[in-house]
């Protein structure tokens, strides 16, 4: 079911980077690509539970903290060892400077 | 942890693993020191120079010991060439493999794959099996039960002590490893920290690896000379491993176990630029456990920028090992003993699990 919700401003992030959105028990992490597009995924590494917020965003991925897992963060695709298992992904976007998730989304 | 029963159980499948579980010490949260985000983002930032230079020098140095080493061989003048080449092969490694294993070193993924597996194979650790085992080593350090990577063990067994500087234990432990690896299986212990998904490239590499050492022997028989093995395989994995192990063992030598600190558990040391070299900067271990994702090159900068909130490097090797061997010495009868480490005033030591978030 659709849930469209306000995450932060678009001026929140930087480029290139991550930011973390809690909401409702729930953590996601909110990207800005080198490209100016707006992207969220779930807020925490498939492996081990970790924060991806306080990771590091090169191009297209996610770089965990923790023990270096990346994800595409446009796909939610794991990319190799540690990280097994995907992403989940959330339809992003932005209105009146505003950042929008649907949190309601599931793949 | 005043609880733990003793002798502890390193053991990945013991008493202590499930104590570690139940006491909150296993996947648990870690002191950081807080150091800002933007700051953090300009030291996380790759490049490839830096490795790039730095792999060059590395492997010309390869060249020039091992040209040099096979041109006066038989004579004693090679032999100042094979021990600089067996600290290469059998040292410098264990560096390359551990900076390639995060994913740091290089910016270009496959850079970091390349040196990494031929670095693995020279120190013998199975690139599979080693990068699953390195990850349980920063999410769980020197957490007794749950850390595969504790070197020394307590009580201090000294003549084990003694190998460790040969590679003695280690190669042992690496060859039958590999010949577990050739048959298609993994070891007990191993089973807990490499899914399913990764073991088939364990078995893959191992054949490989197995069918490098064997080519090797079978040119020296064939050639009657010792240099193919002084030169592959796990000969120069043993009499090159001393610095290794010397600069290896000051990272947690002596210190505390079972603490969610790694100010307590780890050690920064100040080295020359050689050895630096050597050890692509894994001197600075704290601040390699505590932000895993800053690169080799930028730890001295990050050094800098954490000295307000941990404990003061040990100025040399020499300075590390005049408080590491008295522990040692003094957990032969007190396993309990761990060296004392006073944290600024301005953090709290972490010696109990932090509330999750």
């Amino acid at each position: 079911m659709t849930q469209w919700i306000e995450a932060c401003a678009k001026d929140d992030i930087a480029e290139e980077d991550v930011m973390r959105f809690d909401h409702a028990g729930r953590t996601f992490a909110i990207y800005r690509s080198p490209s100016d597009k707006f992207y969220a995924t779930d807020g925490l590494c498939t492996h081990e539970k970790i924060h991806l917020a306080d990771g590091l965003v090169m191009d297209h991925i996610i770089e965990c903290p923790k023990h270096n897992g990346r994800f595409d963060y446009t796909t939610g695709a794991a990319k190799g060892a540690p990280v097994c298992v995907n992403l989940q992904t959330y339809p992003v976007k932005v209105e009146g400077g505003k950042v929008m998730i649907d949190i309601g989304y599931k793949d | 942890m005043t609880d733990a029963i003793f002798p502890r159980d390193y053991s990945l499948l013991g008493r202590d693993a499930k104590r570690a579980e139940e006491v909150g010490l296993a996947n648990a949260k870690w002191y950081q020191a807080p150091i800002e985000r933007v700051r953090l983002k300009e030291l996380m930032k790759r490049s490839d120079g830096p490795a790039i230079r730095d792999t060059l020098i590395w492997i010309a140095c390869f060249i020039l010991t091992a040209g040099f080493a096979i041109y006066f061989f038989p004579s004693w003048w090679s032999l100042p060439f094979f021990l600089a080449y067996g600290v290469l092969y059998g040292s410098s490694t264990d560096s390359r493999w551990h900076e390639c294993g995060h994913g740091t070193a290089f910016k270009t993924r496959w850079m970091n794959d390349a040196v990494y597996e031929v670095a693995c194979f020279m120190i013998m650790r199975a690139p599979t099996v080693w990068r699953w085992s390195h990850t349980r080593h920063h999410t769980d350090t020197i957490i007794v039960g749950r850390d595969p990577e504790i070197s020394i063990m307590r009580p201090t067994i000294l003549l084990k002590l003694i190998g460790v500087y040969f590679a003695i234990p280690q190669t042992i432990d690496a060859v039958k490893k590999m010949f577990i690896h050739v048959s298609g299986r993994l070891a007990p212990e191993e089973m807990t920290f490499v899914p399913e998904t990764e073991r088939a490239r364990v078995y893959f590499t191992a054949r490989i690896w197995m069918a490098i050492h064997f080519g090797s022997i079978a040119l020296s028989l064939y050639t009657h000379s010792w240099i193919p093995v002084l030169l592959v395989g796990v000969l120069p994995t043993m009499y090159g491993a001393w610095v290794h192990v010397m600069t290896g063992l000051t990272q947690h030598g002596g210190l505390a176990e079972d603490v969610l600190d790694h100010r307590l558990n780890s050690r920064t040391v100040l080295m020359n630029p050689v050895l630096r070299f050597i050890y692509w900067n894994m001197n600075y271990h704290v601040e390699h456990h505590m932000f895993p994702m800053v690169p080799y090159h930028q730890l001295p900068k990050l050094y800098e920028d954490m000295k307000p909130y941990t404990v003061p490097a040990n100025s040399s090797v020499f300075d590390a090992y005049r408080e590491i061997i008295p522990a040692w010495i003094k957990q032969i009868k007190d396993p309990t003993y761990a060296i004392p480490r006073h944290l600024p005033q301005i953090t709290a030591a972490v010696t109990q699990p932090l509330a999750a978030e």
